[in-house]
């Protein structure tokens, strides 16, 4: 999760993060090395006492400063594109889970075999325990096994939401009547936080989503439990 | 065929890609898939025959679609106003 000051992404959670992690660092340096050129260059044009009235073109310097940032773009928009495609893959889930956005709640629904759904609200900071993550816990959690490729179909029930766990790499809007599929894999077991991420309303800030990764035999039990308790 | 049938519903883990629906939005899978199974059982019935091929299309919808939008659509369909053809 999120923590006080943070500067960075969270810890990735899933593999296409990870790509998305490293691109944005990659793409950070050659954005930090060029701005530090510039301003060393404008500091050095700017403090130096030498002039020279009679420059009048500079064929080579124009062509290496035309060449040069064309080179670097292309290595930026490779490595963009490579994950581009690499999000779009065709993947085989394992797994469906359906998150409704409500105001001011998501509900998951796991229909693959039985038909369990529930609601998931936050929980209200006057009733945390110690150790609880303020306005970011649920009473229920979305639970999904690891390293399994999971489909989720996002949708809403009255107003726009988006389906939101950065540790994931996921966002996705919720639009009423309209089913939205994103995918991805819990590649470490743990607990992962999101907010609502489209503004839906009085508590738009108070419908976070909680995924949390289990081993496969975890799940089985906790989805025979859930449909128990239904 | 019919043992295929069998062989896929005994492996169902969950709909699987469908060619016909390669993005984002999944709307139209859910439609069609709920159109299917409801069209093939009413077909399959009216011959007389085991509706057992059309439990494809059932787990299919059933593991795609809302359960609020399935519910809406079951109602329609006893109240007769259901906007699809079946």
């Amino acid at each position: 999760m999120a923590h006080p000051s943070q500067l960075g992404f969270q810890d990735a959670a899933s593999p296409v993060m990870e790509e998305l992690l490293h691109f944005h660092d990659h793409a950070l340096m050659i954005v930090f090395l060029i701005s530090t050129l510039v301003l060393y260059i404008i500091v050095a044009m700017v403090t130096t006492k030498l002039t020279n009235k009679n420059i009048l073109d500079s064929q080579e310097i124009e062509i290496i400063w035309t060449i040069l940032p064309a080179i670097i773009l292309i290595l930026i928009a490779l490595p963009s594109l490579r994950i581009l495609y690499l999000m779009d893959e065709v993947n085989n889930p394992h797994l469906t889970v359906k998150a409704i956005g409500h105001q001011w709640y998501w509900s998951y629904e796991y229909t693959d075999y039985e038909e369990l759904g529930f609601d998931s609200y936050m929980v209200p900071t006057q009733d945390l325990t110690p150790g609880q993550f303020r306005l970011l816990e649920t009473d229920n959690r979305m639970v999904v096994p690891v390293e399994s490729p999971v489909r989720v179909l996002v949708s809403a029930e009255d107003v726009l939401h988006s389906w939101a766990v950065p540790a994931l790499g996921v966002k996705m809007d919720a639009v009423p009547g309209r089913l939205n599929q994103t995918a991805f894999l819990a590649s470490r077991p743990g607990v992962f936080y999101g907010q609502c991420s489209e503004i839906c309303g009085a508590n738009h800030s108070f419908m976070p989503i909680v995924v949390e990764a289990v081993p496969l035999k975890h799940f089985e039990d906790w989805s025979s439990r859930m449909l128990e308790d239904a | 065929m019919a043992e295929d049938i069998q062989t896929k519903l005994e492996h169902y883990r969950t709909a699987p890609f469908d060619a016909r629906f390669p993005n984002q939005n999944q709307t139209r899978n859910c439609w069609s898939n709920y159109l299917d199974f409801h069209r093939c059982q009413k077909a399959l019935e009216a011959k007389g025959v085991d509706t057992a091929p059309c439990d494809w299309y059932q787990r299919v919808y059933k593991s795609i679609c809302p359960l609020s939008w399935v519910q809406k659509w079951d109602d329609q369909r006893g109240e007769g106003t259901f906007p699809g053809k079946v």
